[in-house]
């Protein structure tokens, strides 16, 4: 079924017309290597330099401590084992949370096989890291403390500001994966003590392929990709121009853009939320209720399984998502949802609806008309609801 | 990932959704930690399976084969009923994705569960029915872990 209703924004969001229109010189006319030194090149470097000043202002940062990478996991990976590297001889213990990006979890996997030791931090029932949890696995060989902005899954913003305090006076570096919060919350990289911050293109109306990191200043850190001298030779590779140039527009405009965007969307998202607990027997939210991505909607259904629910969502033209087994390609459903207490029965049925500035009130009504009917639908045809509404009778 | 316009069609349109009234033989498989379960009931008159409902909570696939098992083995002999593996029932479906073959060992399962749920109440041997393994039994089992 052809999409009419996208509402899988933090999977990925379409190019920005503004943001494509800015990129599009770089492709054909101004398509010189930024390392050259002819009037061409003047120009790539002049735009890449440009982009790099759009990033930095819209984290509080210096342009000279932002790196382009290809996206948010190669960030996560540079962060994580450039750090390690970089520090093995202060260090070998590295503090994460069990509900990170896998490109944080299979990152620390990787590193665990290599001499160091990972604290996985556990989440309460809304996904918030406990300060207290977090310094009591603080210890002399702690290197690095690396939580996520916001999850991806469920929309809870952790406490960086508050996490980034205690590793600063505890000496410990933080890196925070932004992916998901960058361009949709207000993030001060000064205010918030983070030292090293993922960020994504095609999370906020950029291009996929192109990322940054944000490391701060006198960070010490080893590059993941060797060769010649660009980036300051932290990130080898004849730099993505029109990515650059496109990453640096989308993150100005949502910079711009964000007090309104964020009304709007959570104004939306609420509705969405509370129209379709209401509506549903059986269903919970998963996430903080307040402390959550301003588009964000996760919900569990009981009795029910999510690739279902996604099918029959798609058979009417909705994108969506879900933390079932059967959309992740493994047995066992979403780590984050198992992370903040969910019987694996109740993760299997959870539908992630994500919204932006693209999406309408007419779109929420629609969910809100059409989510019941297809929950009800397969509750009919589920056994485990069967058992439920014989022993309501 | 994509499944085959049979799959989608049994799953949109699922066949002999429902339960019957003092089944001859209701068989229950899978557990909601793995995300499936297939309940199966056979009405069976004469050796014949005269009528075979379902109730799945599973993912398309699950629903899916679900439909077409229960389709493929009514008006079967028992022995005929045995034959509906889940090779058959993957097969009449045009294929299933790599990930989810397990969803058509399901509904393999869940008849033979049936068919062995029918062979007790009647005090009978089906000759080649084992007893099943993969029972609903388990998901208190995994709950308890």
């Amino acid at each position: 079924m052809a999409t009419k209703i996208y509402m899988d924004h933090a999977a990925t969001t379409p190019v920005r017309k503004e943001v494509l229109e800015a990129m599009l010189p770089y492709f054909t006319e101004y398509y010189g290597n930024a390392s050259g030194i002819y009037g061409i090149a003047k120009e790539s470097k002049k735009a890449m330099e440009k982009a790099r000043e759009q990033v930095a202002a819209a984290i509080n940062a210096q342009p000279s401590e932002i790196y382009f990478t290809a996206g948010g996991s190669e960030s996560d990976n540079m962060a994580l084992r450039g750090v390690a590297e970089a520090l093995k001889d202060k260090g070998n213990h590295i503090i994460t949370t069990k509900i990170e990006h896998h490109a944080i979890l299979h990152t620390c996997e990787y590193l665990e096989k290599h001499g160091f030791r990972v604290t996985y931090l556990d989440v309460d029932a809304d996904g918030k890291v406990r300060l207290e949890d977090l310094e009591a696995a603080i210890c002399p060989e702690t290197i690095l403390i690396s939580v996520m902005f916001a999850n991806n899954e469920i929309g809870t913003i952790e406490p960086i500001a508050e996490i980034g305090k205690l590793a600063h006076e505890k000496g410990i570096y933080l890196h925070t994966d932004a992916v998901q919060a960058m361009g949709h919350v207000p993030i001060d990289v000064e205010e918030m003590h983070i030292d090293l911050l993922s960020i994504s293109g095609h999370k906020l109306g950029a291009p996929k392929g192109i990322g940054a990191i944000y490391i701060r200043k006198g960070v010490r850190i080893t590059p993941l990709i060797f060769g010649g001298a660009q980036e300051k030779k932290m990130r080898a590779g004849t730099e993505n121009i029109p990515g650059i140039v496109g990453l640096g527009k989308a993150v100005e405009l949502a910079a711009a853009e964000l007090p309104e965007t964020r009304a709007t969307l959570e104004k939306m998202r609420d509705r969405l939320i509370h129209g379709i607990l209401e509506a549903i027997p059986y269903s919970k939210l998963n996430g903080h209720p307040t402390d959550r991505l301003p588009g964000n909607c996760n919900i569990s259904f009981e009795f029910i399984e999510g690739e279902s629910m996604l099918l029959l969502l798609d058979a009417l033209g909705v994108a969506a998502s879900s933390g079932s087994a059967c959309t992740s390609g493994s047995l066992d459903p979403s780590h984050v949802l198992l992370a903040i207490g969910l019987p694996h029965e109740k993760a299997h049925g959870s539908l992630r609806l994500t919204l932006d500035t693209d999406n309408t009130e007419e779109e929420i009504d629609f969910i809100l008309e059409k989510l019941p009917q297809i929950v009800a639908r397969l509750r009919e045809m589920s056994p485990l609801y069967e058992e439920v509404s014989k022993q309501a009778k | 990932m994509e499944y085959s316009a049979k799959v989608m069609d049994h799953f949109m349109n699922p066949r002999n959704v429902g339960e019957i009234e003092d089944a001859s033989g209701v068989g229950t498989v899978g557990n909601a930690k793995c995300g499936d379960i297939m309940k199966v009931y056979l009405q069976i008159e004469d050796g014949i399976i005269q009528d075979a409902k379902f109730k799945t909570f599973g993912c398309g696939a699950a629903v899916a084969t679900s439909s077409m098992a229960t389709e493929l083995v009514k008006g079967k002999t028992i022995q005929q009923a045995l034959e509906v593996t889940n090779k058959a029932v993957m097969e009449a479906l045009d294929g299933l994705p790599p990930v989810k073959v397990h969803c058509s060992c399901l509904a393999e399962e869940a008849l033979h569960a049936a068919l062995w749920d029918y062979a007790e109440k009647n005090h009978i041997v089906i000759e080649g029915l084992k007893k099943p393994v993969n029972d609903i039994d388990e998901l208190h089992h995994h709950t308890e872990e």
